[in-house]
């Protein structure tokens, strides 16, 4: 536990990247395997059940630090993380040794089926026997959201230089379900067993938003171009006759669509598609809405299935007759994935292959991209047609051209502290819109301003609280904001009745006066 | 008519017709300590504490004040007032006001941890107590200082060691000072930023710091490197800080407690030291006065005010334009 804060900390005091690998870097190489695998998993976002609840821990901190609730929870307000805070409010006692990494969360594992009483008994002692910032870690694995400034491919990339295993062998190694209670360091990272990885998909490839002046600098001819489908990307892999439904959040999701399961055995084995999750009905493609009911529920029934059917719309081969060929230009890639799809196509598959279009100018893509909302996509891929299918995120070969978003002037109404960087700054806005006399709420945002106009923003909340509510206020109705957002459907769950998708501020408003916003009718209007 | 008032231009007594820290210009002031947000510009005369003359000369040109010693009693208009080491910066103080039997002190901002450089702390018997609360959240507990001055001389050490210079920075008046007193000279070379060096300067005559050096125009960047430099936190991001050479960064301030304002100031290592009292030095200050009464003025005021009130006071908040400890920026100390 020692070295894993240590770590920790050494990561959080530096925003330099080449630090940030070499104290990672360091940590893989001095950490004992069990340890180290642990960490990898924190890292990728993978954590023990939480074997408490976070109104147990706040309601035993408050009592060890002898302060009413109420103070314990302003106070957990203005820190805007819970582990900060206990760490912050509890003093170590006892200088113990501090069980390892993998002792720890061993004795978090075991903690959950036990009685409230020793629960509390184990916690406190714990609490008492760390310092400060070990305090904070043990308390981030018990609530999990271990958020640092760590993305996943630099632990990679700190890893890899550590056990000198290629980072795009272990970014494939390390994909998936897997928990280091069932495996091990060496036969996750360093040897894993080819029996064992039937199911193990590949890392997705990710694409950045266009810049600005792309269309200047490159050849229309070299770029293939697809619609942007609006559905949940998946990538489905077919080995020794049984298919694998991965979500781009690495989830197993084979079991919420069953209408794929025919594939496992109409397709050949040694097979791995890249595509979209999309609503398909009779041939039509319907809206992100109507797949959001599949994947919100937990199992899925007959009806719902009937009623919202699925396909997958195919864009990618990642492995072909067993071979992984990510390293093929992509015009090789969908040549064969074409094939794959016309030998297939007379069988009646929920397969739908993503049309690959060429132009011969930027404003024919231009003039493609205003139909996205006609075809159902959120605007355009830009692929370049050698490139190679990478690893994550990689600037240069694929990039996403989205359909502008819908925008609407609203008034700011209430605001709330925000959360890590933003700690103690009024940053979590609600907006409201007219009708009748009346502000109704239609969204919240978190993101568009800059620092500098955060700063201003918050000066006005902390001058003009109208009434507060815990940690939300209620300000007084004057700034306007321009708000972007992707989609918009009616919700009857919503007090406006409609429900936007991506709400974020696109500008501040200095120029209008919130009798100047715009009204909930006028945001109806933008109803497909 | 209570013996203080908060009016529109300040705290007031109208027994004696002078105010304490204006924030608009009055006849007369009795001034707290030299930071911006309690020794503001445009009074026609200043009282203060002899140790902040010099101070506020600095500051704000030619005007006119007198000085005081600590203890020392004067009276205007029947009103006795004294002032008495507050501990925040040198030449700090909390103003005591005595009228017929009944004594209000006005804290300014004060720190109860010794800082090396400015009088320690002295609680005065009271009735009324007006404490700032810029820290007053439970979540704030300060380490000893020394074991924070050794960790600054200990980074600056280890970038030494690899040729880094290392930038540290705090503000102006008071902080930067204490930095200095603490620093260890026998590691390099100690350069400052024209604030620095200039408030530095009017402190020497009272106070014995390390020597340091100004860097000008003609400073070679070889010569830093290695070395450390003093600044305002304001220099982040300018020009100025492109000259020395390859930089590690620390900043010293209370808020520095906070990981998110640790990662939102961006800087490599950040050193919690406050020259505010922390939770437990704002209660046992308050306890020392043996007060019935308590106003919160700046801080976590009505947070704080409520928790006294709980604990029997009988407290309430005043609003004035004091900041205590800003986080954002070095312009309000």
């Amino acid at each position: 536990m020692k070295r894993f804060a240590a770590l920790i900390e050494s990561l959080d005091s530096t925003n330099k990247t080449n630090a940030k690998v070499a104290a990672l870097t360091h940590y893989f190489e001095k950490a004992p395997p069990e340890d180290a695998l642990w960490a990898v998993a924190l890292l990728s976002h993978r954590r023990p059940s939480r074997p408490i609840t976070t109104t147990l821990m706040r309601s035993w901190a408050a009592e060890l630090a002898q302060l009413p609730e109420w103070l314990f929870e302003e106070s957990y307000h203005i820190v805007g993380d819970l582990a900060e805070t206990i760490a912050l409010l509890i003093q170590q006692e006892q200088v113990d040794t501090p069980p390892s990494l993998s002792q720890c969360i061993e004795e978090i594992i075991a903690l959950k089926p036990k009685e409230e009483a020793e629960k509390k008994a184990y916690i406190i002692t714990r609490w008492q026997s760390f310092n400060n910032f070990e305090r904070f870690v043990f308390n981030k694995i018990l609530t999990g959201g271990f958020r640092i400034g760590v993305s996943q491919k630099l632990m990679t990339r700190a890893l890899s230089k550590a056990v000198h295993i290629d980072e795009n062998i272990l970014a494939h190694r390390l994909m998936g379900q897997w928990s280091p209670q069932q495996t091990t360091f060496k036969q996750l990272i360093l040897e894993p067993n080819p029996e064992d990885q039937i199911a193990q998909p590949y890392p997705f490839f990710l694409a950045y938003a266009l810049e600005e002046d792309f269309q200047d600098k490159n050849e229309v001819a070299q770029w293939h171009v697809e619609h942007k489908w609006d559905g949940m990307r998946a990538q489905l892999i077919i080995r020794q006759g049984k298919s694998f439904l991965w979500s781009r959040g690495e989830e197993l999701i084979t079991d919420k669509f069953p209408e794929l399961d025919c594939l496992a055995t109409a397709l050949p084995d040694g097979t791995v598609l890249d595509g979209e999750l999309i609503p398909c009905k009779d041939g039509q493609i319907g809206d992100f809405n109507a797949l959001q009911k599949r994947i919100g529920r937990k199992s899925v029934s007959p009806k719902l299935i009937e009623e919202v059917p699925i396909a997958l719309m195919l864009y990618d081969l990642l492995e072909w007759e067993g071979k992984d060929i990510r390293a093929l230009p992509l015009s090789k890639r969908q040549n064969y994935l074409t094939t794959l799809y016309k030998n297939h196509q007379d069988a009646n598959l929920p397969l739908l292959l993503s049309e690959v279009m060429t132009f011969s100018s930027w404003e024919e893509v231009a003039a493609e991209r205003q139909k996205a909302s006609q075809k159902r996509s959120e605007g355009l891929m830009l692929k370049h047609k050698d490139s190679v299918y990478a690893v994550g995120r990689k600037k240069g070969s694929w990039w996403k051209w989205k359909s502008e978003p819908k925008t609407i002037d609203a008034v700011l109404t209430y605001a709330m502290r925000g959360h890590g960087r933003r700690t103690n700054l009024y940053t979590d806005y609600t907006f409201g819109l007219w009708q009748n006399d009346e502000l109704v709420t239609f969204a919240k945002a978190y993101s568009g301003l800059t620092d500098a106009e955060i700063k201003k923003v918050d000066q006005f909340v902390k001058k003009h609280t109208l009434e507060r509510f815990g940690p939300v206020r209620q300000v007084k109705p004057e700034l306007v904001f321009e708000i972007a957002f992707e989609g918009i459907a009616p919700s009857p769950r919503h007090k406006s009745g409609v429900a936007v998708r991506f709400p974020r501020i696109l500008r501040w408003r200095h120029d209008k006066k919130i009798a100047e916003a715009n009204s909930l009718d006028d945001l109806k209007e933008l109803l497909p | 008519m209570p013996l203080l008032e908060f009016t529109s231009k300040g705290i007031y007594c109208a027994q004696a017709d002078v105010f304490l820290d204006p924030w608009k210009g009055v006849d007369k002031a009795l001034i707290s300590h030299g930071h911006s947000d309690h020794a503001r510009w445009g009074s026609k005369h200043y009282i203060t504490q002899e140790q902040n003359v010099p101070i506020m000369k600095h500051r704000l040109g030619d005007i006119a004040v007198s000085g005081k010693a600590y203890g020392e009693g004067f009276y205007i208009n029947g009103v006795q007032f004294s002032f008495h080491p507050a501990g925040h910066v040198p030449g700090s103080s909390q103003i005591r006001v005595e009228y017929q039997g009944e004594v209000w002190v006005f804290t300014g901002d004060y720190k109860i941890q010794p800082d090396g450089i400015s009088t320690p702390f002295e609680p005065i018997k009271c009735h009324t107590f007006i404490t700032e609360c810029t820290f007053g959240l439970p979540v704030f507990k300060w380490e000893e200082p020394q074991k924070i001055h050794h960790n600054i001389n200990e980074w600056w050490a280890q970038n030494k060691a690899t040729k880094i210079t290392s930038l540290l920075m705090g503000y102006s008046l008071g902080k930067v000072q204490r930095l200095l007193k603490h620093l260890d000279p026998s590691i390099g070379k100690i350069y400052t930023h024209g604030a620095t060096e200039h408030m530095t300067a009017v402190l020497r005559p009272f106070l014995a710091f390390p020597p340091t050096e100004l860097i000008t125009r003609d400073t070679p960047k070889k010569e830093i490197e290695g070395n450390l430099v003093l600044a305002p936190p304001a220099v982040l991001g300018s020009a100025w800080v492109k000259k020395l050479g390859t930089l590690s960064t620390g900043y010293a301030s209370g808020w520095m407690a906070f990981r998110g304002a640790r990662r939102r100031r961006a800087v490599d290592r950040a050193f919690v030291l406050s020259d505010h009292a922390d939770w437990s030095g704002l209660l046992s200050a308050i306890k020392a006065t043996g007060c019935e009464n308590v106003i919160t003025t700046h801080g976590y005021t009505d947070l704080f005010a409520d928790y006294l009130r709980e604990q029997g006071w009988n407290a309430r908040t005043e609003k004035t334009q004091y900041e205590g400890e800003t986080l954002e920026t070095a312009t309000a100390e």
